[in-house]
């Protein structure tokens, strides 16, 4: 493309008069996508989670050996080579190959987690912020009564009770994580429920269904999208974590947190075993803070030219 | 005739504050009435109780001739709009003036949206061209315009405006008030217009009523106090405070 | 008369995404022991004018003047601590809304005796004794009283009372208020400006008086200066006001409605690019 086709390319998506409903909304995301990528640290991060789709979605073709089944005879506990760049666990597998893997159930759990706890999250908090009253009261209670326990403590119970296994997790930490969500979406709510425009709508004979729906929910979900984002190096550590603990995702999955707790009898001898997946956990949660701050600044409501 | 606006006695508590004190008003059909008073008044308040947003705790409503219960049907917002006065704060910041115009239109069910948009745009001056912008590419000015645009789009017979000009440029001002006498003339609506500014009611209404503390001073006629016809001091004191500084 | 302040082609420059947008494009003006009102819309470049002189401009804009004097010291040569010496004790300022310029968590009294006190060397008794007779010279009825109060336990009317008092505590020679009575109720709005002007006459001050009511300006400034788009077009005695030669003045003194001069419609503005050139 030419220089002056980018330039009019642009021109186009930062029009102050757009033509149509599409020219509206693609120059807004431009505008917020130039001030996301402004931000460095946040494109490494963005990066970091496009890397981990990638690998996700090509573990099988970029795997040079099966997650699940080692070679027990010959490559037990083998340090990093040319052969096993991340050496293998003590069934002889290639943790390498299990790493890439792996990233799928790291995936998994995430995006489940935030497709089942943003939503309750958002729905309860608009609700209470929006309804008040009793509604109110009995909904930031029950908010509350989750948001007393600590969220492994809790997970862990709900685990116990569930039953070990991967879905279980993620059910058990979607279970522990919406309250903070609806806490934020209720506060935003608040700020905005007595807003002009919001009497206006009602002042238009609109439902309290269709304003919270609407009109209050899309203002609450950028802040939202962040917190979720930030968020997701917690998910990962406390699904890791309840890998750790047996309670999550069960041998031989190739789930990181398993991985560690199994790694954890030779980390003083052979690192590698837990290193990899413990280093595969920090990039990863890096990825996803550093593009949650990113975001921040990109979606931020109260940023005066969006 | 029966009046377009009836209030009768009207009392407001806001947590154990009144600021409505038994206030009656009647404004006729086709009438322009203005609210005049300082902070504190209770003259948003009135308007705000007429228009649903404000708890009555006393006293009754009457909007052409029916009376209002605590709840306003449906068919109420299409007698009854109102335009405000920040026009920075009363367009939602996420949706672009055609999503806000296309709202009213979506809750009463109007077939002919596209039409409509384009004629309420053309109405309040400001064409196709603004259609697809959102709020923090329009100034003061415009804004208001789509305001007052909202506000027609359900071809109400009242409207009920708040300090419409108040935060606008004075050279923006003339521009908002001759837009609104203009569509008040074609259309043949009746105005509740509040505003602190004696200058701008007695330009714009042929009555109005002097507000303070939450209690009517006095009803007067525009022509009444130009000619300063009036029997209360506190208008006294407004009239006076509207020419300007005077040197003692 | 003597020459207070003297502003030469003033231009403050502020660098956005887009590039650089000038707020101020070369404003000059002098101002002797006078009230001089400016008076601008939104946008005009009033407030920027105001602050750039005061030294509260942001610090990511540019200032550039031929000259920017006041009392025969240069202002943008001196040093940020000499500048600060200044403000408060030999320049101050007075902003639009109380509520957002008093300090919320101090008494009224307490901001008044500490701006007192950095600026001179007093004992606490002085200061106070000071402070209070600095209320009552604002006209605050029970001065001991709201001594005491914090900001949000008065009225706007008070608070901007308090603030002037505040201001003034330290004898300033030059006084800046941007837009003093805006967010007063009109009423209000009077007291407070015989008060100012009591105090300004009494002591002798040069007054800048910021505002968007060009009726109000003038008939309260000895002289206007009307701002459009960052640039001065007109200068004049406020008695001469009606006698206006720039279209923009005359168009903005105009399209206000005026009780007992009925115009349906009212005149409006008709913008000439030419007036921002």
């Amino acid at each position: 493309m030419s220089a002056e086709a980018i330039q009019s390319r642009r021109d186009w998506l930062l029009s102050e008069r757009p033509a149509s409903r599409t020219q509206a909304r693609l120059g807004r995301a431009y505008v917020a996508w130039r001030r996301f990528s402004a931000n460095r640290l946040a494109f490494v991060g963005l990066l970091i989670i496009i890397a981990l789709l990638v690998i996700a979605a090509l573990a099988g073709v970029l795997a040079p050996y099966s997650p699940t089944v080692g070679d027990l005879k010959n490559a037990r506990l083998l340090a990093p080579s040319a052969a096993h760049w991340f050496g293998t666990d003590d069934l002889g597998r290639d943790i390498y190959s299990r790493i890439l893997y792996g990233s799928r159930w790291t995936l998994y759990v995430v995006i489940l987690v935030a497709i089942i706890a943003a939503p309750i999250g958002l729905l309860v908090g608009t609700v209470a912020g929006y309804a008040g009253g009793w509604t109110d009261a009995i909904l930031m209670r029950i908010t509350d009564i989750f948001l007393a326990f600590p969220k492994l403590i809790l997970a862990l119970a709900f685990v116990a009770a569930l039953g070990p296994g991967i879905e279980n997790a993620v059910l058990a930490i979607a279970i522990t994580s919406w309250p903070p969500y609806a806490r934020i979406a209720r506060a935003e709510t608040l700020t905005v429920r007595n807003s002009d425009y919001i009497k206006a709508v009602q002042l238009m004979g609109a439902s309290p269904a269709r304003i919270v729906l609407r009109h209050i929910m899309p203002l609450c979900i950028s802040s939202l999208i962040i917190r979720v984002t930030l968020d997701m190096a917690g998910i990962i550590l406390t699904a890791a974590g309840l890998g750790f603990l047996g309670l999550g995702a069960q041998p031989p999955l190739p789930e990181w947190g398993t991985m560690i707790a199994s790694g954890r009898r030779f980390v003083l001898d052979q690192w590698w075993v837990a290193g990899a997946p413990g280093f595969a956990i920090l990039i990863v949660s890096l990825g996803f803070n550093l593009l949650g701050d990113g975001l921040r600044d990109a979606l931020d409501p109260r940023s005066g030219d969006q | 005739m029966t009046s377009a606006i009836a209030v009768d006695r009207l009392e407001v508590v806001f947590d154990r504050f009144r600021a409505l004190k038994g206030v009656s008003l009647e404004v006729r059909e086709g009438e322009s009435y203005g609210l005049v008073g300082e902070s504190g008044s209770g003259k948003s308040t009135l308007l705000r109780a007429i228009a649903g947003l404000a708890p009555v705790s006393s006293g009754s409503i009457a909007v052409n001739g029916k009376k209002l219960g605590a709840r306003r049907a449906k068919a109420f917002y299409r007698e009854v709009q109102m335009v405000f006065q920040d026009p920075y704060g009363s367009l939602h910041p996420r949706q672009t003036v055609d999503r806000l115009l296309q709202e009213p239109l979506a809750i009463h069910g109007f077939a002919d949206g596209e039409k409509r948009i384009e004629r309420a745009l053309d109405e309040v001056g400001l064409g196709n061209g603004f259609r697809f912008r959102y709020a923090h590419q329009l100034s003061g000015g415009q804004r208001q315009r789509v305001a007052i645009a909202r506000a027609l789009i359900l071809e109400p017979s009242i409207l009920l405006l708040d300090e419409p000009t108040s935060a606008l440029d004075a050279s923006v001002q003339a521009e908002v008030l001759n837009l609104l006498e203009e569509v008040r003339r074609r259309r043949k609506l009746t105005f509740l217009m509040v505003s602190h500014d004696l200058a701008i009611i007695t330009h714009m209404c042929e009555r109005l009523m002097v507000m303070q503390n939450g209690e009517a001073v006095e009803t007067l006629t525009a022509s009444q106090l130009i000619g300063h016809r009036v029997n209360a001091d506190y208008t006294r004191k407004l009239l006076r405070a509207s020419e300007g500084f005077v040197r003692a | 008369m003597s020459v207070l302040l003297d502003v030469e082609e003033l231009r403050v420059t502020f660098p956005t995404r887009t590039g650089l947008i000038e707020a101020v494009r070369g404003v000059s003006f002098s101002l002797g022991r006078e009230r001089l009102g400016i008076v601008g819309e939104s946008g005009s470049g009033k407030s920027q004018t105001g602050r750039a002189i005061m030294g509260l401009t942001p610090p990511q804009a540019r200032i550039s003047a031929g000259k920017l004097a006041f009392d025969g010291i240069d202002l943008l040569g001196i040093s940020p601590r000499e500048r600060r010496a200044l403000r408060g004790n030999r320049i101050a300022m007075i902003l639009q809304d109380p509520k957002y310029s008093l300090d919320p968590v101090m008494s009224i009294g307490r901001q008044i005796v500490e701006t007192l006190r950095t600026h001179e060397k007093v004992s606490k008794a002085e200061a106070r004794e000071r402070a209070l007779a600095m209320l009552e010279a604002v006209q605050i009825r029970d001065p001991k009283r709201v001594f005491d109060l914090h900001p949000h336990e008065v009225s706007g009317g008070m608070g901007q009372r308090a603030m002037i008092a505040m201001m003034l505590i330290a004898g300033p020679e030059l006084m800046i208020a941007d837009e003093p009575t805006s967010a007063l109720d009109v009423t209000v709005q009077l007291d407070v400006l015989n008060i100012l002007d009591k105090l300004v006459s009494e002591r002798g001050m040069g007054l800048i008086f910021i505002s968007h009511d060009l009726r109000l300006v003038s008939s309260f400034c000895d002289r206007v200066v009307v701002m459009y788009a960052g640039k001065v077009v007109e200068q004049l005695k406020a008695s001469e006001l009606r006698e206006a030669q720039h279209p923009y003045t005359r168009g903005l003194l105009n399209c206000m409605p005026r009780i007992g001069f009925e115009r349906h419609p009212l005149p409006v503005l008709d913008r000439k690019p030419e007036w921002a050139a």
